[in-house]
């Protein structure tokens, strides 16, 4: 069976999806969910140790000898890629029982069950698969579920939120396949390597520099880079909490992936940033969304939304790293993926905790939380902690990472800009503790501690942050082999 | 484009679908124009012809499931637009703006 991992890493969630719809019982639709993302996570951390031990993973679907049949690859960068999103799918659905329970109507709990199922597949998909069509069917599959997740959430806002989500998203998937489409013209061939090996022959012509353009532009928008994020903040904020926890800790993540293997996977380090000068457009753009998305962070009232422009601006940081394109900013850029998915995952979910106790997460109603519900609040300032980078958390060893990369290419003012948004993290999360820890609760509302099966979940991902952070080395060994191996120095 | 520009420019949720469509289906006829070779027939095996130019199957079966994609895409995005008629009582999205503050 082991062989057979690849593909049942995606087909075990992809049949388990219409089963969770089929049982219509919320309970049982749940447990299937449990079920399946367990397995996700089994055959996930499996991949990893198996890749870590011997080198990439080949496998052919139905047989077909690859380049003619589809195949799926599973190598260090992204081994680490479908842990993460695994890891945030099996914490978020134990989670998601009592947080969905009271957030959505009873006869839809199995369909959103089904619908998560379905992304957390497309998602694994995306991951795994080594052929360029296949990434984007498997997109189109995360990406419908994800809308129609966003869209159960309970603020008739929700709606339009999904709806410009599915608007954006939809072009932007369409922009990929006319990317994928020039290229194809040009080398007859789908199959990421295949591709790898054909382009450089080809790359002189006008046709490849125009594929280029569509297939960033069109990721670009999927991970919600500045100024392409706007359907990003209103998704989050409106979306059911666990949802957002899941999406804001997977989606985008998956999308940096993305762009990471069609940059230096297929079209290679040096057509990407001595070609076509890449870094000169995403280092401006990142750090843009660096200081202009902290600064809007600052000023938002609504928890959530706080923290959904945090994640841009977050995703500036990610980007910032691929955009020095050396080992050690690729490093950072894959390093603070997944630390980034632990501290909004961790963040997001202490939200979900305080929309299940005060049924909303404005500021002015989190006066005093901070004594009503100390594990909640507790777990939302280590994640902010880590949000800010302070030593012994994750958040530390990218910024860490980050700012070495910078300084290695003698560019100063580009490390400054990382510290300053550091600095302004520290603003808008102690705007959160200050209303939480210093102002009187108000004892008539009789907040109480968030249940058990919110809080577990919760502390594995803070947790999570607080040991990689400590023990930095592990997660750095993973993401500097996956770093030289994008870079081809393996 | 005349699709692409539809989707920016009209308020009209329903008239952004049709935009949508219109550039999806688009995309969908550039990648069959490709699969298209001069002089080259359907791509069905032609008995004892070994020198018949066939044209390439592949796009067309890529925008086969490009195509159910889409499908899928509108039905969603219209069924969006019926809740958002059912919450907010328009579809204009300039409307649904003024309601939303």
């Amino acid at each position: 069976m082991n062989q057979h991992l690849p593909v049942l890493l995606v087909v075990v969630p992809l049949v388990a999806a219409p089963i969770a719809a089929l049982l219509n019982r919320p309970r049982l639709s749940w447990a299937v969910a449990v079920a399946a993302t367990l397995w996700a996570l089994y055959a996930a951390l499996e991949l990893l140790s198996q890749t870590m031990a011997t080198g990439a993973i080949h496998y052919e679907l139905g047989g077909w000898t690859a380049p003619y049949g589809i195949e799926y690859v599973v190598d260090a960068a992204n081994a680490w890629v479908v842990v993460i999103v695994a890891l945030i799918g099996a914490l978020v659905t134990p989670y998601a029982r009592k947080s969905v329970e009271q957030e959505i109507t009873e006869d839809r709990i199995p369909l959103f069950y089904a619908a998560f199922i379905l992304c957390l597949t497309g998602l694994l998909g995306i991951a795994v698969t080594g052929d360029v069509f296949n990434v984007f069917v498997f997109l189109e599959i995360s990406s419908l579920s994800a809308y129609a997740l966003i869209a159960l959430g309970n603020d008739r806002r929700a709606l339009t939120a999904s709806f410009q989500y599915l608007i954006m998203g939809s072009v932007g998937a369409t922009f990929i396949v006319i990317g994928i489409g020039l290229m194809y013209v040009m080398t007859g061939t789908l199959n990421m390597a295949d591709l790898a090996d054909r382009l450089p022959e080809v790359a002189s012509s006008r046709t490849i520099p125009v594929a280029f353009t569509f297939l960033t532009v069109g990721i670009t928008l999927k991970l919600a880079l500045f100024p392409l994020h706007l359907w990003l903040p209103n998704a989050y904020t409106y979306a059911p909490s666990a949802v957002t926890a899941f999406i804001a800790s997977t989606a985008t993540k998956v999308a940096v992936y993305l762009l990471l293997r069609f940059f230096f996977t297929i079209f290679g380090a040096t057509f990407s940033f001595d070609v076509m000068q890449l870094d000169r457009i995403l280092m401006p753009l990142a750090l843009i969304a660096i200081v202009t998305m902290s600064l809007v962070a600052i000023y938002q009232e609504n928890v959530k939304r706080l923290l959904a422009y945090s994640s841009v601006a977050q995703i500036g940081y990610m980007v910032l790293g691929i955009s020095f394109a050396s080992v050690l900013g690729l490093t950072a850029g894959i390093l603070h993926l997944f630390n980034h998915a632990l501290m909004k995952g961790a963040l997001f979910m202490s939200m979900g905790c305080i929309m299940y106790r005060v049924g909303s997460v404005r500021l002015e109603q989190m006066n005093g939380l901070g004594r009503a519900m100390p594990w909640t609040m507790a777990a939302f300032v280590v994640g902010g902690l880590s949000l800010i980078g302070v030593p012994l958390t994750v958040g530390f060893v990218s910024k860490w990472y980050l700012v070495q990369a910078a300084l290695e290419q003698g560019m100063w003012p580009v490390a400054g800009v990382v510290l300053l948004g550091s600095l302004l993290a520290l603003m808008y999360v102690w705007k959160v503790v200050e209303v939480a820890y210093f102002r009187e609760v108000d004892p008539e509302l009789g907040i109480s501690e968030a249940p058990l099966s919110l809080l577990a979940p919760t502390w594995v991902l803070v947790l999570g942050n607080l040991y990689f952070g400590i023990n930095a080395s592990d997660g750095v060994g993973v993401a500097t082999r996956a770093a030289e191996m994008l870079l081809g120095i393996l | 484009m005349v699709g692409f520009y539809t989707l920016i420019a009209r308020g009209n949720l329903v008239k952004k679908i049709i935009g949508l469509n219109i550039f999806q289906t688009s995309v969908f006829i550039l990648y069959i124009t490709m699969g298209k070779i001069a002089g080259g027939t359907a791509p069905i095996f032609v008995k004892g012809g070994e020198d018949v130019i066939y044209s390439n199957p592949i796009p067309h079966v890529l925008i086969l499931t490009a195509i159910v994609v889409g499908v899928a895409t509108s039905a969603v995005g219209l069924s969006l637009v019926i809740r958002i008629k059912e919450a907010f009582g328009t579809i204009e999205e300039d409307e649904i703006q003024d309601e939303s503050v």
